[in-house]
């Protein structure tokens, strides 16, 4: 059991010119365990996970991701986290497995690792087609094993599961689910759903934690309210 | 390092040949120029200063082109992220652009100089000459990518792009302009001279400080 | 924040020096100074000319040392000094072109002349800082704007030097220049009247400056006061600009 949590915030603020878009946001997250986070558009959870990534400094607060400091120890952790967010971060001029070689380079990954994640996705047969061809769930499909390319710690997942079938949600399921054995971040709109997969439950409005709590504790109903 | 650049090299010269952004249109636009300019002037043959001058407006003014497109590919596919999330040095993003934009030039040039040659040039340079014309070319070529390199990784996040490429790109460049012309002034004259030394080292200095001043300010250009 | 009194202070101690000063240098031009043999009384514009373009380049030198310190704290303060700073140094600087234009009309009989390499040098500067404002207006995320005018501040301020010396080197020859006229140095009467005259404008450059500071800072005072005050309602929203914001204090 690993003694300090994988992340630790505490009062985190990020600003953007007048508007606060995270205020104060306060919480710890042991390895290996699941934050989902819900709220309203604009409530600040893209911001969050991309200053968990390390794109975007704190304004105030401290944030201490797998044992770094951000933003200072920030090019330190970059190798352990994944993001799969809303832009899937692919040249839609390339084929897919250009977009990962140059992925897995940037990563100092072996391209074999890209090879084996495009048979597990079942991307295989299309890898060496430009990903505007692919359909929107393709996309998404390439984009996970982008995000996990690299075998990171934590993964931070915004909405992973939009634009996924059910079928192509299971293929997905073992790289960035509960059962991989990652410490993950997940933003979701679902209550019901959102809540089964997790651990912790964190509710943002307007950038202040309106819910925080483990997730046995949280009623759905609970993250409906945040929304209205 | 070394691994990132040449990860992004690779990308961008694949991108490049699969959807040209930049060398095609670069090329072109630099033949276009040149016929611009032969009725622009009203001249069948220009030599000596006004060769330069022709010569080097015609390659700056392509360069502007491709400097509002070295970012575009990136910021338009979500961009920057992919490569800020790697764990890896930033300046080999700066490395890497430079040396893209760099190439850029040189093909342009490859084309332009000889169109130039066989359009409006008068005399014809001699091997000395055209060895001399090639060092030139060089060194103010590194000036104009890096300098195009800090401006369109700046101009690329703003509104204004294509507008604020050349507004700022241009004044930052005419040292480069200045040295380079002088430089090669007797390369194209009609009694072949000499590139006057100091030329040079002004293109070298210029070189130094925008390339200590790329590398120091680049990182703050690229983060969000 | 204990910087609230620091741009107020001063500021009429130093309205009075710089009226002083300036009044004092530009008596000392006009009455003390005597007339240069050559160019005859259009020469008393050097004055003006020449200490406003020194003072400006000093301004946009000083406007990138606050750039750098603002990219190394992050500090908005720092981007609001050099706002201000490369604000006022455009303005002198167009003051600069124009007297330039006047001095090279009484002098030569044209309204530009690319003889004079200073001029010319100033010329291209003033092309390059009056981007900073279109720059600063063309992109929207203040932090990112900021951090960006930074970067030109630093960027440019470094290039200024370079310039001068390459326009420098490309006059194949120059026009008998002010302080090349009498080499060793200005006749005594005229060094005077024209330490003065820099003295004069080195102090009204530092009370505009002060003054806008004192201005902008109010501002961003009152917004927040309000917004402590009243929420965020009571107070207007900025819109896009591109002036520094100092953004919410805690």
């Amino acid at each position: 059991m690993e003694a300090a949590p994988a992340i630790e915030l505490e009062g985190l603020t990020r600003r953007y010119g007048e508007r606060v878009a995270l205020r104060d946001v306060t919480l710890s997250l042991p390895y290996g365990a699941t934050l989902v986070v819900f709220g309203p558009n604009g409530a600040g959870k893209s911001t969050l996970l991309r200053i968990l990534a390390t794109l975007l400094r704190p304004h105030a607060g401290t944030a201490r991701v797998l044992g770094r400091d951000l933003p200072g120890e920030g090019w330190a952790v970059r190798g352990s986290v994944g993001l799969l967010g809303h832009a899937p971060l692919l040249y839609r001029d390339l084929t897919g497995r250009e977009n990962l070689a140059y992925h897995a380079r940037l990563h100092g990954v072996g391209l074999d690792r890209a090879e084996a994640l495009l048979e597990q996705v079942g991307l295989a047969t299309r890898a060496q087609d430009k990903v505007h061809t692919y359909s929107r769930g393709m996309v998404q499909r390439l984009a996970v094993c982008r995000a996990v390319l690299h075998d990171p710690q934590l993964l931070l997942l915004d909405e992973p599961r939009a634009n996924l079938d059910p079928a192509a949600r299971e293929i997905v399921e073992p790289l960035i689910g509960a059962a991989s054995g990652r410490t993950r971040v997940i933003t979701s709109h679902d209550p019901a759903g959102g809540l089964a997969d997790a651990d912790v439950a964190l509710g943002l409005r307007d950038g202040s934690a309106a819910l925080l709590a483990p997730v046995r504790e949280v009623d759905p109903a609970q993250v409906g309210a945040l929304y209205r | 390092m070394r691994r990132a650049v040449s990860a992004l090299l690779r990308k961008d010269l694949q991108l490049e040949l699969r959807a040209p952004q930049a060398v095609p249109a670069m090329a072109l636009f630099s033949i276009t120029t040149l016929v611009v300019f032969h009725f622009a002037i009203q001249r069948g043959q220009v030599e000596g200063d006004l060769a330069a001058g022709v010569l080097w407006v015609t390659l700056l003014f392509a360069a502007m082109l491709g400097t509002s497109r070295l970012f575009v590919a990136d910021h338009e596919e979500g961009g920057l992220d992919g490569f800020l999330l790697a764990p890896v040095d930033r300046t080999a993003l700066l490395v890497a652009k430079a040396i893209s934009m760099f190439s850029y030039l040189v093909v342009v040039e490859i084309v332009a100089v000889p169109a130039f040659a066989i359009m409006l040039l008068g005399p014809t340079p001699g091997a000395g000459a055209l060895a001399q014309l090639v060092l030139v070319l060089v060194l103010a070529d590194a000036g104009v990518a890096l300098v195009g390199t800090m401006v369109g990784a700046l101009a690329v996040q703003t509104r204004a792009r294509d507008l604020l490429v050349p507004l700022l790109a241009l004044p930052l460049l005419i040292p480069v302009v200045i040295a380079a012309a002088k430089a090669t002034t007797p390369l194209l004259a009609a009694s072949a001279g000499d590139v006057e030394a100091r030329w040079l080292l002004i293109l070298g200095l210029y070189d130094l400080v925008f390339g200590l001043l790329a590398y120091a300010v680049f990182d703050f250009l690229v983060e969000d | 924040m204990t910087s609230q009194l620091l741009y107020g202070t001063r500021l009429r101690a130093l309205s009075l020096l710089t009226a002083v000063t300036l009044t004092a240098g530009f008596a000392l031009a006009f009455f003390y100074a005597p007339m240069d043999a050559d160019q005859g009384f259009m020469q008393k514009i050097f004055y003006v000319h020449v200490p406003m373009a020194i003072v400006a380049l000093c301004g946009f030198v000083f406007a990138g040392i606050m750039a750098i310190q603002h990219l190394r704290t992050r500090d908005a303060r720092y981007d609001l000094r050099s706002y201000v700073a490369i604000h006022l140094s455009l303005i002198l600087g167009a003051g600069v072109l124009i007297t330039g234009s006047i001095w090279a009309k009484a002098s030569w009989g044209h309204w530009w002349v690319w003889d004079e390499p200073t001029l010319v040098s100033f010329l291209v500067v003033f092309l390059l800082y009056a981007t900073y404002q279109p720059l600063r207006f063309s992109i929207e995320d203040p932090e990112r704007q900021a951090r960006y005018a930074s970067v030109f501040a630093v960027v440019a301020g470094a290039f200024v030097p370079l310039n001068f010396l390459a326009v420098r080197m490309a006059q194949s020859y120059t026009h008998p220049r002010v302080f090349a006229t009498a080499d060793g140095g200005l006749p005594d009467k005229m060094k005077l009247a024209f330490v003065v005259c820099l003295l004069g404008m080195s102090a009204l450059y530092v009370t505009l400056w002060k003054y806008e500071m004192a201005s902008k800072h109010t501002s961003a005072q009152l917004r927040s006061l309000r917004r402590k005050l009243g929420g965020d309602e009571a107070v207007t929203p900025t819109g896009r600009s591109a002036a520094p914001s100092l953004g919410t204090s805690q």
